[in-house]
C-alpha cells in the first residue's frame, strides 16, 4: 500500500477506535460532566477520523468513501495503535488511555502543521486546536485522581501499569514514517516522542504516579496486529452497516 | 434573476445554527465566502469543530433556505484553510449568546485557547465576574460548564478557539 495511505490509515483509525471507545462512556461515566466530556471528545476524535480517511481515500484513488474504510475492513485491515484498542475496564483506565494518547496526539499534531503536504497541514491546524483542550482536561484530572485519595491513586497507578507498555505503538516506526519524512510531508517524529517522554514525566510526577520502569512495551498495531479486544470493537462499531450496507439515513 | 452577493448574504443572516439557534451561521462566522460560478451559488462553509454534529444539518439548512428564495443551483462548499476561530463570531452574535444565556469567548483566542483555566466569563445572567469553571466541556464540544459564585447560577460558556 502507498506509504501516504498507510500514514492516513495509521492515524485515522487510531481516533476512530479511541472515538469509538470514548463514546461508550455516554450514560456511564462516574460523573455527568466527565459523561458528557467523554461524549463530546470522541465527538471531536471522529470527526478528525473523517477528515484523515478522505485523504486516504483520495490518496488511494479506488473510490472508496470513509465510511467504507471505517466499516468495511476486517481487524487485520485496521492500523490503530492498540493503545486505543484496551478496554474501558474503569474510568481510571479510560482517563490513563485518553491522557497517554493525548501526550502523543498533541505533539504529533504540531508537528503536522508544518507537514509539506497540504490536507495533512490544513486537518493538523484544525485538529490542534481541539487537541489541546483534551489533552487539558486529561492532564488535569490525571493530576486530581493521581494526587487524590488513596483509593484514587491506586486505581490510576494501576491504569498506568496496565497501560503504559502500550504507549510504545502510539510512536513505532517504519519505512512508512522514514518515506513520508524523506517526502517532506512527516517532520522528524523524534521531536515527537521527545515532547510526549517530557510531558508524561512532569504530569506522572505531580500526580505522584510512578512510570513503569521494567521497559515492557508493545508494538504492532500499526501493522495490523491488534489485541484480543479489537474484535469485540470492531463488531459492535461495524454491526448495522454491515447488516443494512446499503441502508441510508 | 440573480440576487447579488450581499443579498445572499442577507438571507444566510436568517439561517440558524441548529445547536445554537439564537445565532445565525453568518453571526457565527462559519460563511467564509458566497459567490457565482457560472450559473451556479457557491457558499465557503468552514466547519467549527471537526467532528461537530451540526456541520451537515448547517450545510443542509443553507441549501434549503436559499432554494426556498428561488436558487436553483446552489453548492456548499467545505473550506478547511484557515481553520476556523471564535474570534470569527460577530459583535452582534456575542450580544445574541449573552442573550441567549451563554457567555460568550473570550477574545484573542490564540492567546488562551486550550487552556481553560486562562479564560474567564462573566456571568450572563447577573453579569458577575466572580464565577468558576466546572467542568471543560457542556452540552456541547465546544462549550464549557461554569458556577457564578454570586448568583449560583450554572451556565455555558462558548470556549475560545
Amino acid at each position: 500500500m502507498d506509504s501516504l495511505v498507510t500514514f492516513c490509515l495509521r492515524m485515522g483509525d487510531t481516533t476512530l477506535i479511541l472515538g469509538q471507545q470514548t463514546a461508550a462512556w455516554c450514560g456511564h461515566a462516574p460523573v455527568l460532566e466527565e459523561d458528557i466530556a467523554f461524549a463530546n471528545m470522541g465527538l471531536d476524535l471522529i470527526g478528525q477520523t473523517q477528515l484523515w480517511y478522505e485523504i486516504a481515500a483520495e490518496a488511494e484513488g479506488r473510490g472508496r468513501t470513509p465510511d467504507d474504510l471505517a466499516f468495511f475492513r476486517t481487524e487485520r485491515q485496521f492500523l490503530n495503535a492498540q493503545l486505543v484498542e484496551r478496554p474501558n475496564t474503569d474510568f481510571a483506565h479510560a482517563l490513563m488511555r485518553q491522557y497517554l494518547f493525548d501526550a502523543w496526539h498533541l505533539p504529533m499534531q504540531e508537528a503536522l502543521c508544518e507537514s509539506g503536504h497540504e490536507a495533512i497541514r490544513d486537518l493538523a491546524r484544525k485538529s490542534v486546536k481541539e487537541v489541546r483542550y483534551h489533552i487539558n482536561r486529561s492532564r488535569d484530572l490525571i493530576v486530581r485522581l493521581g494526587d487524590g485519595s488513596d483509593e484514587s491513586r491506586a486505581k490510576m497507578q494501576a491504569a498506568l501499569d496496565a497501560l503504559w507498555p502500550y504507549a510504545a505503538d502510539l510512536m513505532a516506526t517504519d519505512a512508512v514514517e522514514e518515506t513520508l519524512a524523506a517526502q517532506g510531508v512527516l517532520p522528524d517524529l523524534a521531536r515527537v516522542r521527545r515532547a510526549f517522554e517530557a510531558e508524561t514525566a512532569a504530569t506522572m510526577a505531580r500526580a505522584t504516579l510512578d512510570i513503569p520502569a521494567n521497559g515492557h512495551a508493545r508494538t504492532g498495531g500499526r501493522t495490523g496486529i491488534h489485541t484480543e479486544t479489537m474484535g469485540y470493537i470492531l463488531a459492535e462499531m461495524q454491526q448495522v452497516p454491515r447488516s443494512y450496507p446499503d441502508a441510508r439515513w | 434573476m440573480r440576487p447579488d452577493t450581499d443579498t445572499v448574504r442577507d438571507w444566510l443572516g436568517e439561517v440558524p445554527d441548529p445547536e445554537i439557534p439564537a445565532i445565525s451561521v453568518v453571526d457565527l462566522g462559519i460563511v467564509r465566502d458566497v459567490g457565482w460560478e457560472d450559473d451556479t451559488l457557491v457558499v465557503d462553509v468552514t466547519p467549527t469543530y471537526a467532528g461537530c454534529p451540526a456541520t451537515l444539518v448547517i450545510a443542509l439548512d443553507i441549501e434549503t433556505a436559499l432554494r426556498e428564495r428561488g436558487l436553483e443551483k446552489v453548492e456548499v462548499r467545505r473550506r478547511m484553510s484557515p481553520p476556523w476561530s471564535t474570534d470569527w463570531i460577530s459583535p452582534e452574535g456575542r450580544q445574541k449568546l449573552l442573550d441567549y444565556g451563554i457567555a460568550p469567548p473570550q477574545l484573542n483566542a490564540a492567546n488562551c485557547a486550550g487552556v481553560l483555566s486562562a479564560q474567564s466569563a462573566a456571568c450572563p445572567l447577573c453579569g458577575s465576574e466572580n464565577t468558576e469553571a466546572i467542568a471543560a466541556r457542556g452540552s456541547t464540544p465546544c462549550k464549557a460548564q461554569f458556577r457564578c459564585r454570586d448568583c449560583r447560577e450554572p451556565f455555558d460558556y462558548f470556549k475560545a478557539i
